[in-house]
């Protein structure tokens, strides 16, 4: 976690770049899964320059290659994409309040599950210099492994790709492990949070939800209980209940 | 698929990913000042990351043993502190050297 740094158009460049490394296995992945699956070489490249999101576009490709319709396209992806309301709504309290409605356009695009979790870990409000530092290195690295993946698809080892798949869940285990050590509050929200996603996963009515309504619901849900019994009055977490290190 | 068809699609599936994102953000200018509220936006990064990892994370690799080993290696590298791509990278090699290791015993 950073303290007290100031938000420069290079300090977002700076935090970009574990992003950006951590995006390259993935959008690889997806490069070469969409090439594999039959898809012209050019296509997952402008859906990586176009969408910008992880699980999103991995949906999208099965679903067209599936041959689904446009309406089940969008509808499923919608659901998935549910969870970048509250993201955006999250951020929204965090942008500096003066800023023009086209520069929050601009960051609308970027607000990846990963860049959100980033930023909102910064201390200041934020600007849009650093926005669009830590856009522009984490976009880079997720256009470029598409290109890479979608060039080299038969080239890397299964084994390889099937390690890349744990890469993103390790970058989010080291954004939420530090907080979740350090505040009884967020302890307690991850492991609600985790409880319920287990229940949605396997136990019966309830695995039938997508998992786009799962994650919306446990995050719901785990996080109101937190605004419940620890109400924070300031913009950071500092305040909350730290547990004894 | 034709390539119209494609690029209809992947137009579809661009703006279902903006307007999630775009809505929030370009209406939404004021000051929340309920705690509860503005309370549950703050936590709210890390109850959806943690529902978004688990148990998700068991079934992001080949086999359920290599990413139990890299999940179990990512939590004791964040718990100390690591950074995000030290997380990323030492999860990513625990995964490569379980299945390496499953494959010579099979």
């Amino acid at each position: 976690m950073s303290d007290n740094k100031k938000l420069t158009f290079s300090a977002g460049l700076k935090d970009g770049i574990p992003i950006a490394l951590g995006y390259l296995s993935v959008s690889f992945a997806f490069g070469m899964s969409a090439v594999s699956k039959g898809f012209p070489l050019w296509s997952p490249v402008v859906i990586s320059l176009s969408n910008f999101t992880g699980t999103g576009q991995f949906v999208g490709v099965d679903l067209m290659a599936a041959g689904a319709g446009l309406l089940e396209i969008a509808f499923t992806l919608l659901i998935i994409n549910l969870r970048y309301l509250l993201m955006s709504l999250s951020l929204s309290q965090r942008l500096e309040p003066n800023m023009s409605l086209l520069k929050r356009l601009a960051i609308a695009f970027g607000n990846t599950d990963e860049i959100f979790a980033v930023s909102m870990q910064q201390k200041d409000l934020l600007n849009y210099k650093y926005m669009f530092g830590i856009i522009l290195s984490s976009y880079f690295g997720w256009v470029s492994g598409t290109v890479a993946g979608a060039c080299a698809s038969n080239l890397l080892p299964a084994m390889i790709c099937s390690a890349l798949g744990i890469a993103v869940y390790s970058m989010f285990i080291a954004i939420i492990v530090p907080p979740a050590r350090k505040y009884w509050s967020v302890l307690q929200i991850v492991a609600i949070a985790i409880g319920l996603s287990c229940v949605f996963y396997w136990i019966p009515p309830f695995n039938k939800l997508s998992s786009g309504w799962a994650i919306i619901i446990c995050g719901v849900i785990s996080s109101a209980y937190g605004a419940y019994r620890f109400p924070l009055k300031s913009d950071n977490l500092e305040e909350g209940v730290q547990n004894e290190n | 698929m034709k390539t119209e068809m494609l690029i209809i699609a992947i137009l579809v599936m661009a703006t279902v990913t903006y307007l999630p994102r775009v809505l929030p953000l370009a209406l939404f200018k004021r000051k929340i000042q309920n705690p509860f509220v503005r309370s549950f936006l703050l936590y709210m990064p890390y109850g959806i990351l943690a529902a978004m990892i688990f148990p998700a994370v068991f079934f992001s690799t080949n086999s359920i043993i290599s990413a139990i080993c890299g999940a179990v290696i990512s939590l004791i590298l964040a718990w100390n502190k690591r950074g995000l791509l030290t997380v990323a990278i030492g999860g990513t090699l625990a995964v490569l050297i379980a299945e390496w290791v499953l494959m010579l015993v099979k």
